[in-house]
């Protein structure tokens, strides 16, 4: 049985922590910021690869490999596109 | 380090790979904040974008060494598709589709997330070992936000990229049957939360949630898409949460919640800079439908300079320019400023007014 009431602390403060952590972030950089948010939200990778890898039935299996591409997908594309957008920037302002 | 595990029995084998995944899971942790507070200043910006990739490598590791794992054939197949994918799909770009791609690639995102909790819920033992009510609540939160992410991702993205109208949808008593259908996703949720085992009821869940994604972004505009990309983003992030309550994973709770919280602060930031307000954004296009209905005939794209865009802009006395996403990545700004020249040479009046939350150069 995991333990809820400390889980929910820990969501609690992270979520704090990205309230402050962002709340001033200049408006040059919202879509970038945006994209990088879109890649880290693909941490559901990690549940994905050890449902893939686990094996325990062909649903779970399936699901778990589609669910891999699919998260993969999400994290390449999200830092590659950020990484291009914040290149962009550092050229225009030698 | 092979050498040293080999003496060891099993046991501390596992012992010793569940601690250092866990390293690498509070490592990631640590890595996703500092990404977050650098992005959000110009002078560190790449570096956060730096970090956020360790981070997520960091994760990735700690996941590969978890002791349930018994082989990496499909690990490896869903990786390869995801890098063919995700990697052309960054690459074969142009700078001014970063929304729409953003948008697409979030649906990727909430795909796997709802996938994941889908193949959580058919891993339990539904008749000898059903899941508590407990976790019934977070898994079948973490699948109605992964799946209507996944369709309002798509529905975004199509609005973007001019493949659905861009102008929003609406019909009469919309938000009445927008509500009508949370509200019946809502009682299959209750329903499976206190009977775990009426699993015929998790698909009729899946497509209500799918369904309610699609109707979400109907009557959403395509000037406020960004914001609401950003809030899906949220979505996303609190599905992830939701996941990690579900797999007593810490690093998915604290990832989750800093992505909902940033993405929910960052469609505020966005609203305010464009002078909309948050509710306006989500249910705005309510009773208006007439107004954008004018606007929405495919005008064709002219090529011009700037002399003949200025003896155009002739008879006007006064002129507002409005920078926005796409003067800034096409880099027209010196195009804009030869019109600005050639229009108060002729005598008028110009006046620019850039689109905050579009314009990176404000």
């Amino acid at each position: 049985m995991p333990d809820f009431t400390s889980h929910l602390y820990v969501f609690i403060l992270a979520a704090f922590l990205g309230l402050e952590v962002i709340r001033r972030v200049s408006p040059l950089l919202h879509t970038p910021l945006m994209s990088l948010t879109n890649a880290i939200s693909a941490i559901s990778v990690i549940a994905a690869i050890e449902l893939a890898g686990a094996k325990e039935t062909t649903l779970s299996t399936v699901l778990g490999t589609i669910a891999v591409a699919a998260a993969s997908t999400n994290v390449i594309g999200g830092f590659m596109i950020t990484d291009r957008m914040l290149r962009m920037f550092r050229k225009r302002k030698p | 380090m092979s050498g040293l595990l080999a003496i060891l029995d099993p046991d501390e084998q596992a012992a010793i790979t569940s601690a250092i995944a866990t390293t690498t899971y509070i490592l990631a942790a640590v890595l996703f904040v500092l990404a977050l507070k650098w992005l959000s200043s110009p002078s560190t910006a790449r570096r956060g974008n730096l970090t956020g990739e360790i981070g997520m490598a960091a994760a990735i590791v700690g996941a590969l060494l978890n002791h349930h794992i018994i082989s990496y054939e499909w690990i490896i197949i869903g990786f390869a598709i995801g890098a063919v994918i995700g990697i052309p799909m960054a690459v074969f770009m142009p700078m001014t589709a970063v929304p729409q791609r953003t948008a697409l690639s979030h649906a990727f995102g909430a795909l796997a997330a709802a996938l994941v909790g889908t193949a959580h819920y058919f891993l339990f033992d539904l008749q000898h070992a059903p899941p508590t009510s407990l976790i019934m609540f977070f898994l079948c939160l973490e699948v109605l936000l992964g799946a209507l992410t996944f369709t309002g991702s798509l529905m975004a993205f199509g609005k973007l990229q001019d493949l659905l109208p861009t102008r929003p949808l609406t019909y009469k008593n919309q938000n009445f049957y927008n509500f009508a259908l949370l509200a019946a996703a809502a009682a299959c949720a209750v329903t499976l939360i206190i009977h775990p085992q009426a699993w015929w009821l998790f698909p009729v869940l899946l497509l209500l949630a799918l369904t309610f994604g699609v109707l979400l972004i109907l009557p959403i505009g395509g000037a406020d898409m960004p914001t609401v990309i950003s809030l899906l983003n949220s979505y996303a992030g609190l599905s992830a949460s939701m996941m990690g309550f579900v797999l007593d994973n810490k690093l998915l709770i604290i990832a989750g919640a800093l992505d909902g919280a940033s993405g929910l602060i960052l469609s505020i930031i966005m609203c305010r800079a464009m002078n909309r307000s948050f509710t306006n954004v989500l249910f705005g296009a309510f009773g208006q439908v007439q107004t954008s209905a004018a606007a929405t005939d495919k005008k064709s794209v002219h090529a011009t300079s700037p002399e003949e865009a200025a003896q155009i802009l002739e008879a006007a006395q006064r002129a507002i320019i409005i920078p926005g996403y796409g003067m800034a990545v096409a880099q027209a700004q010196h195009k804009v400023r030869e019109l600005y020249d050639q229009l108060t040479r002729r005598g008028v009046e110009v006046k620019f007014a850039p689109s905050p939350a579009e314009c990176p150069a404000t």
